[in-house]
């Protein structure tokens, strides 16, 4: 589904990726973890096409398609979605007028009929009992207002509006509470399906105990510099981030 | 990041779209202005004696006067011995009595516009008059709305048939002395629209005038003048757009509304003049007097604008509330794109017992456009119990453009409560791109977002004005961000 191939990438002249390998398969969940400033966002932004950053050198293919050659609004209607570690407010915009717009681009992309009012509101309902939400957010203005908790929430649950065939999740459990860890996770466990596949990127080891992930990566400075199972995760819950990123120094490895 | 500043610049200079010109040919009065002139124009137009004399005072009034300088717009002086005042279509001799007389190279000019006339109008149902260069061109719906005695057509005809409203009411609320180009329009005007609802009658669709400045070098000073007697109501539509041309165009024009007992006015503006190219070149100069007076008790008079247009654009709709317990409102939309400057806003000013005004002033700024809101409340020592709210909201788009804000509230009453709230913001490139990552078009993301903040305006307008006004603004902006 997902390839990346010796990715490098840099923001405004400074190296950040340097080199990443990674394949992700229909079906599968992947986690990102790694230190602060090791590229682990970098990497989630580029996949998604914000502009800022600069490819030097690589390829990602999306599906057998050329991901780095689209627009960001094409990679969304392929089935890109990230859930952002910190969504933005979009003042006058109400919620529901947004997510609207939002499905039937996806939806036209893929040749099917846009739905009208009656049809997206059922499907609304139904999908906001995933993520325990209040209906009455979703009469505000997208993200205004709403706590880290409620926007966290609401990513998920547009992810659950939009199925898309890979979701990234950008530090989703940065800023929630224990009882909304849970609920996000089970949102997201619900949402998984042997079609599509996640790729969660998370500094703790703590969303790893709701979402199982196949493989575990840690990325620092730029690169890859270990692939394991779960235990990994663990492993670095235990001994933090030291022993490897020293261990990855004076091996070499990437 | 190059890459979205480039789209953005594309959908930011997107054409003018009624930029055509209609070949026709026109019967002018030479270029320049002097006393010979404003006769011309009187004489031209078969107007009786008491309305030359009052062309002419203003005339030498307003050779007393100099230019504004106090908005905050900048551009080259004018030299009004440049501009030609008249310019009508010809063959105006044998005027047309029907749609079916009218030249048919108008008709299409017009259907080019989308006003709906002819049997557009009938299936719209909506009664236009529209100005085409300086004479009324044609009037829909009249026969419909003479048999509920509503007069509405062009300012000449009501010059000729109702020459007694005009004297009795023309200047009455803009007098000829107000402010200079309020005195320009006043000598020199050549037509506009007028409108008279008799006392009760509730006016059973909505007016509309459409605008237009064909001929080059032309100067448009057109006046509306509206008159709603006790216990009526209308709701007047004015719509306008100019041919693409090099050189600015002037338009001064002067509207006056005056809502008696319980009487309700309702006007609405959706103005396109031509803004000028990306680099500032042409455009017209849209220096324009608006107001109103609630002169009867329970009197309601409510502005809303979406102006997108013109180069400069200098407006202050603005309600004299006189009657007691009137009520004034202004509702706008303002958006600068490219180098254009618009100073707008409005005035309230109370008089009477517990009148009440509200202002809703939302500005949009883009490319390198400066965008000033200029308002002011004034409740005078017998407004007992007067209210305003007053919000002014800015929007940024993209690092090159401006946004002023400059409210003057002057109070005599201690009972009146006045309230002020105002907003800065800015279209951020996140807002931007997590449209974009939920599968939105730049374009669309930001039309939406400006829709959004402009949601309160828009839901004033009548219906298919809204919609109208929504396509313009996405038009005029498509996208951007800094």
């Amino acid at each position: 589904m997902l390839e990346i191939k010796n990715l490098s990438a840099a923001v405004e002249g400074k190296q950040i990726l340097k080199g990443i390998d990674l394949t992700i398969r229909p079906g599968e969940v992947h986690a990102i973890m790694g230190p602060n400033g090791s590229g682990k966002s970098t990497l989630a932004q580029i996949l998604v096409g914000r502009e800022e950053y600069e490819i030097t050198g690589g390829q990602v293919l999306f599906n057998g398609k050329d991901l780095l050659d689209l627009d960001p609004e094409e990679r969304a209607r392929e089935g890109v979605f990230l859930a952002f570690q910190y969504p933005v407010e979009i003042p006058g915009v109400n919620t529901m007028y947004f997510l609207k717009a939002a499905l039937n681009e996806v939806r036209k992309s893929k040749g099917q009929p846009e739905l009208d009012a009656v049809d997206f509101l059922k499907l609304v309902k139904e999908r906001m009992k995933i993520l325990e939400l209040d209906q009455s957010l979703l009469n505000r203005p997208v993200n205004e207002g709403f706590s880290g908790g409620e926007k966290k929430r609401n990513e998920i649950f547009q992810m659950a509006l939009l199925e898309p065939k890979l979701a990234i999740l950008d530090e989703t459990d940065s800023g929630l509470d224990i009882d909304a860890l849970r609920i996000v996770a089970q949102g997201v466990n619900r949402l998984k399906k042997k079609d599509n596949a996640q790729l969660v990127i998370t500094h703790y080891q703590r969303l790893l105990d709701y979402i199982v992930p196949d493989q575990v990566h840690v990325l620092h400075d730029g690169r890859i510099i270990r692939t394991g199972d779960k235990s990994l995760a663990l492993e670095l819950e235990q001994r933090g981030y030291d022993w490897i990123t020293d261990g990855g120094k004076k091996s070499g490895l990437n | 990041m190059s890459t979205a500043t480039e789209t953005i610049e594309q959908f930011v200079t997107k054409e003018y779209q009624h930029g055509f010109v209609t070949d026709i040919e026109m019967d002018s009065a030479p270029r320049g202005l002097d006393e010979d002139t404003v006769r011309f124009i009187s004489k031209k137009k078969n107007e009786p004696e008491f309305l030359l004399n009052w062309r002419l005072k203003a005339f030498r009034h307003w050779k007393t006067m100099v230019e504004p300088k106090w908005p905050n717009v900048h551009y080259p002086e004018i030299d009004f011995q440049n501009i030609i005042y008249y310019a009508a279509p010809k063959k105006r001799a044998d005027a047309p009595k029907s749609l079916d007389e009218v030249d048919p190279k108008l008709i299409e000019t017009y259907k080019k516009l989308g006003i709906p006339l002819g049997e557009h109008a009938k299936l719209a149902g909506v009664a236009v008059d529209a100005v085409f260069d300086s004479v009324s061109v044609a009037t829909t719906f009249k026969s419909k709305l003479a048999e509920m005695g509503v007069i509405f057509g062009s300012f000449s005809e009501a010059v000729q048939n109702h020459p007694d409203l005009i004297e009795k009411y023309l200047g009455s609320v803009v007098p000829y002395t107000d402010n200079f180009y309020a005195a320009l329009n006043s000598a020199v005007f050549s037509d506009g629209s007028f409108c008279y609802i008799p006392k009760g009658v509730r006016c059973p669709m909505e007016l509309s005038t459409y605008f237009r400045i064909n001929a080059k070098d032309t100067g448009q000073f057109e006046r509306t003048l509206i008159i709603a007697e006790e216990g009526s109501y209308v709701s007047y539509l004015e719509g306008c757009t100019a041919p693409m041309r090099d050189t600015n165009q002037l338009h001064a024009a002067v509207v006056e509304l005056v809502a008696l007992d319980n009487a309700e006015i309702k006007y609405s503006t959706v103005q396109n003049w031509y803004p000028g190219d990306e680099q500032g070149r042409g455009g017209i100069y849209n220096f324009v007097t608006k107001r109103g007076i609630c002169k009867g008790i329970n009197a309601k008079i409510s502005w809303t604008q979406v102006e997108t247009g013109s180069a400069i654009t200098w407006k202050y709709p603005s309600v004299i509330l006189k009657g007691d317990n009137s009520i004034g409102e202004f509702y706008s939309v303002a958006l600068t794109n490219n180098y254009q400057q618009a100073d707008t806003g409005t005035k309230m000013i109370h008089i009477g017992r517990n009148t009440r005004s509200t202002v809703v002033s939302k500005g949009i700024s883009a490319g390198r456009g400066q965008n000033s809101y200029r308002g002011e409340v004034k409740v005078l020592k017998s407004a007992e119990g007067a209210r305003n709210f007053s919000q002014c909201d800015s929007l940024l788009i993209g690092n090159k453009c401006g946004a002023h804000t400059f409210p003057y509230i002057e109070v005599k009453n201690k009972s009146a409560m006045v309230e002020h709230e105002a907003s800065t913001s800015k279209i951020g490139e996140d807002q931007i791109f997590y449209c974009r990552q939920r599968g939105l078009s730049t374009q669309d993301a930001v039309n939406m977002i400006v829709n959004g903040y402009c949601k309160d305006v828009f839901k004033q307008l009548p219906m298919e004005f809204a919609v109208e006004a929504q396509k313009l603004l996405g038009v005029s902006l498509e996208g951007s961000v800094g």
